[in-house]
C-alpha cells in the first residue's frame, strides 16, 4: 500500500479508442511534452475495439455523405437534442482520420474503383463503411502510439480525479490493481476517455461480466467526472441495444444489413424499416416482443451460401470473434436457422445513444482542463470513429490548453482521503464480497430503471441504491483485483443514482424506448425541448437542471423532423 | 460475517502441455481486459483464477504456441 507520485503535463486515462488517438495527437502537436496514457487493462488490448470492429458505422465521405446531411440525420435521430457544433465537428474530420487510419494500415472496404464502399444502414444517409479485415486495429494505433513516445501505464484503475485550488483539473488518483500501490499523478490536463457504464444493467444470462460493452467499462469515467464537478448529460437516455440473445453481443445488423438480412418477428415479418440502433427502432422492437409477436430474429436463411460464407468472415473474425463459437455450441447456421434477439440491459454510452460527460466541439468538460471523449462523452451516436476525432480534438486542444501553466496546487487532505476510501475494503477484517454487492445492484437496476420507466418504481430504485450505499461501508477485498472491483461497485452505484435522477427529472418521453415514462407517455417539447443535465450539488447530491439546445447550424424541416418516429412497417402498431 | 466460497467452471482453458509460463511467458495474463488470468506458482502453468471473462480472445489469439481454448462460459451457452 505505498504511494507512488508522477507528475506529467498531460494525462490521457484510458487505452482503447478515443484514449490512444487523443494521446498520439497530443505528443504529435507537442513532442516535448509528457504525455501518460494509462488504462486498467493493456493498451495493447483495452477497451471496447480489443479484438478489432467490424464496421465504421458514420462515415462522413464526399461523394457518400456531407457533414450537413449526417448532422442532420443525428439530430433527427437524437429527437433535437444535440448539440449540432460538437457532431458537426466530428464530421468535417471524419473523411480525414479514416484517411490517416487507412495510411496507418487499419483495412476499410474499397470498391474496384479503389473508392470506400459505403452502405446504407441508417433510415436517411449513408454512412457504413465495412471493415472485413478490421480486426488489426489496436495493433496499427499501438504502433503508432510507440512511434510517437507516448508513455503508457497499465493496470491503473483511476477513482478519483484531482481538482486544483484554483479550480482547475490537477490530475487524477489511482490504484495498481497488481500491486496494490496507490499512484498519485499530478498533471496540467487530463483527458478522460473511459468509455461507457456498461457494468449498470445486469445481462439476462445473470453473468456479471456478460455485457455488451467490454465489461471493464464500468462507468468509472462518469462516476469520477460527477465527483470533480463536472456537468453530465442525456443520462436519461439510456443505452439499450437489439443483441444476440444470451451471447448479449451485436448481429449485427450494420454488417449483415448491406448484404441482405433484416430483422423479423416470430410470424417471419419485417416489422421494422430500419436496423440502425436508435430509441425509436428499440421501442418498436419492445413492442413487438411485449406484444405477443416474439422471439425476435435476424434472418439470414434466404441468403446464398457465398453470402453467409462472407457475413460469417466478418462476424466471426472481427470485433467479438466469439460469435461463431456460441452460434456452433447451439447448433446455429446463418444458412438455415434465424438468429433469436432480445434487448440488452440498461447502460449509459455517448457513442450509442447521448449519456455522457457534457463537452464541447472542442471535447471541453465544463472544469477548466478536463476533456472527455469517446463513449463517455454526450455527442450522440459518435461511435468508434468519433470516439477517435473527439481524442484528436481533445489532444490537440489540451496542448493548447496547458501552455504557460503551472501545475495546480492541490489539497493533501484530498489526497489522503482518497488512499483511505480506497484502501478501506482491504484493511477491514471481513465482509461482503464486491461481487455480490455488484449483483444486487445491478440486478435492482433491472428491476427499477429498465424501460418503461415508471415513476414509483424509480424512486423505490433510489430507496434501495441507498441501502446498498450503506453496505459499501462493509465491503471487503482480499487482494488488488478484488479492491479494483469494489471500487468498480462504487462507479456502478454513482451511475445508477445519476440515471434514476436524470430519468425523474425529465417529465416527458423522448428517443422511444431509451426514456419511456409510461407516467408521462407524450414528447413535449414545450418544456423539455432541453438538455438534462446533472452535477454535484451543494448537498453534495444529485442536482437535475436544463441546458438549452444550442441553436442549429443546420435547421431541420417540419417533414424531417419525426422521420426516426416512422419507423414501423405499414405504421402498423403492434401492441 | 461469515463468507463461503462459491464454484463454477472455468471458461478459458489452458493447456499445460503447450503452456510456457515456467519460461517466463506472460502474454495472455497481459493482455486480457479483466485480469482474470494468474500464474499458477506450483505448477508454472497459467490459469484462470476470477469468473469474470468477456470471451473476447485476446489470451487465445496471442498466444504463442496456441495453448489456450476459450469457451463461451457456462450461463451463456
Amino acid at each position: 500500500m505505498s504511494t507512488k507520485e508522477l507528475t506529467v503535463d498531460i494525462l490521457v486515462i484510458g487505452g482503447g479508442t478515443a484514449g490512444p488517438i487523443a494521446a498520439i495527437k497530443a505528443k504529435a502537436k507537442a513532442p516535448h511534452l509528457k504525455v501518460l496514457l494509462l488504462d486498467k487493462a493493456n493498451v495493447k488490448r483495452a477497451g471496447a475495439i480489443a479484438e478489432g470492429m467490424d464496421s465504421v458505422n458514420n462515415a462522413v465521405i464526399p461523394g457518400h455523405a456531407t457533414p450537413e446531411q449526417y448532422v442532420k440525420e443525428i439530430t433527427i435521430a437524437n429527437d433535437g437534442i444535440v448539440n449540432q457544433a460538437a457532431i458537426n465537428a466530428y464530421a468535417v474530420r471524419s473523411h480525414d482520420m479514416i484517411r490517416e487510419l487507412d495510411s496507418w494500415g487499419v483495412k476499410f472496404e474499397k470498391d474496384e474503383t479503389g473508392d470506400y464502399a459505403v452502405k446504407k444502414v441508417h433510415h436517411l444517409g449513408a454512412y457504413v463503411l465495412p471493415m472485413p479485415e478490421g480486426y488489426n486495429v489496436k495493433k496499427v494505433i499501438f504502433k503508432q502510439l510507440r512511434k510517437q513516445g507516448v508513455a503508457v501505464s497499465n493496470r491503473l484503475t483511476t477513482t478519483r480525479l484531482l481538482v486544483g485550488n484554483d479550480g482547475r483539473i490537477a490530475g487524477a488518483m489511482a490504484l495498481d490493481s497488481r500491486s496494490g500501490e496507490f499512484v498519485v499523478i499530478r498533471a496540467k490536463a487530463v483527458v478522460l476517455c473511459t468509455g461507457a457504464a456498461g457494468r449498470l444493467g445486469l445481462p439476462s444470462s445473470g453473468y456479471l461480466f456478460g455485457t455488451y460493452e467490454n465489461p471493464t467499462n464500468a462507468g468509472d469515467g462518469y462516476s469520477m467526472a460527477y465527483h470533480a464537478g463536472a456537468e453530465l448529460s442525456g443520462l436519461e437516455c439510456f443505452q439499450i441495444n437489439p443483441l444476440i440473445k444470451d451471447y448479449n453481443g451485436p448481429a449485427c445488423a450494420y454488417v449483415t444489413g448491406p448484404f441482405g438480412g433484416y430483422t423479423v418477428n416470430a410470424k417471419g415479418e419485417r416489422f421494422i424499416k430500419s436496423d440502425y440502433w436508435s430509441g425509436q427502432m428499440m421501442l418498436e422492437f419492445w413492442r413487438e416482443l411485449e406484444g405477443g409477436n416474439g422471439p425476435v430474429f435476424l434472418k439470414l436463411d434466404h441468403l446464398a451460401d457465398e453470402t453467409v460464407t462472407k457475413i460469417e468472415n466478418v462476424l466471426h473474425i472481427t470485433e467479438r470473434p466469439t460469435r461463431g463459437l456460441f452460434h456452433a455450441g447451439r447448433g446455429t447456421d446463418y444458412r438455415n436457422d434465424l438468429v433469436e434477439m432480445h434487448i440488452s440491459e440498461i447502460g449509459l454510452c455517448g457513442g450509442h445513444s447521448a449519456s455522457g460527460v457534457w463537452v464541447d466541439e472542442h471535447a471541453r468538460t465544463t472544469v477548466p482542463g478536463l476533456y472527455a471523449a469517446g463513449d463517455l462523452c454526450n455527442v450522440a451516436h459518435n461511435y468508434m470513429l468519433g470516439a477517435m476525432v473527439f481524442g484528436q480534438i481533445a489532444g490537440e486542444d489540451a496542448v493548447d490548453f496547458i501552455a504557460d501553466k503551472e501545475l495546480p496546487e492541490v489539497d493533501e487532505a484530498v489526497v489522503a482521503a482518497e488512499r483511505e476510501r480506497i484502501f478501506a475494503p482491504l484493511l477491514r477484517e471481513e465482509g461482503i464480497p464486491p461481487t455480490q454487492i455488484e449483483y444486487k445492484l445491478r440486478r435492482m437496476v433491472n428491476d427499477y430503471l429498465q424501460p418503461p420507466k415508471v415513476t414509483r418504481k424509480m424512486l423505490i430504485g433510489l430507496q434501495r441504491f441507498a441501502e446498498i450505499r450503506a453496505d459499501l461501508e462493509h465491503i471487503k477485498a482480499n487482494n488488488p483485483h478484488e479492491l479494483m472491483r469494489a471500487m468498480e461497485v462504487h462507479a456502478i452505484l454513482d451511475c445508477a443514482e445519476l440515471a434514476a435522477a436524470a430519468s425523474l427529472y425529465r417529465t416527458e418521453s423522448r428517443w422511444g424506448l431509451y426514456h419511456y415514462r409510461t407516467d408521462y407517455p407524450e414528447r413535449n417539447d414545450a418544456d423539455w425541448f432541453h438538455f438534462v443535465e446533472v452535477r454535484k450539488g451543494a448537498d453534495g447530491r444529485p442536482e437535475c437542471f436544463k441546458r438549452p439546445v444550442p441553436p442549429y447550424l443546420y435547421p431541420i424541416d417540419a417533414d424531417e423532423r419525426d422521420a426516426y418516429d416512422q419507423l414501423r412497417v405499414d405504421d402498423s402498431v403492434a401492441a | 460475517m461469515p463468507t463461503i466460497e462459491n464454484r463454477g467452471i472455468a471458461s478459458v482453458i489452458v493447456d499445460p502441455d503447450k503452456c510456457i509460463a515456467d519460461k517466463g511467458c506472460r502474454v495472455c495474463i497481459d493482455v486480457c481486459p479483466t485480469d482474470i488470468l494468474v500464474l499458477d506458482p506450483a505448477q508454472g502453468k497459467v490459469r484462470m483464477a476470477y469468473d469474470e471473462c468477456w470471451y473476447c480472445l485476446p489470451c487465445e489469439h496471442d498466444c504463442p504456441t496456441k495453448a489456450i481454448r476459450v469457451e463461451i462460459p457456462y450461463l451463456l451457452r
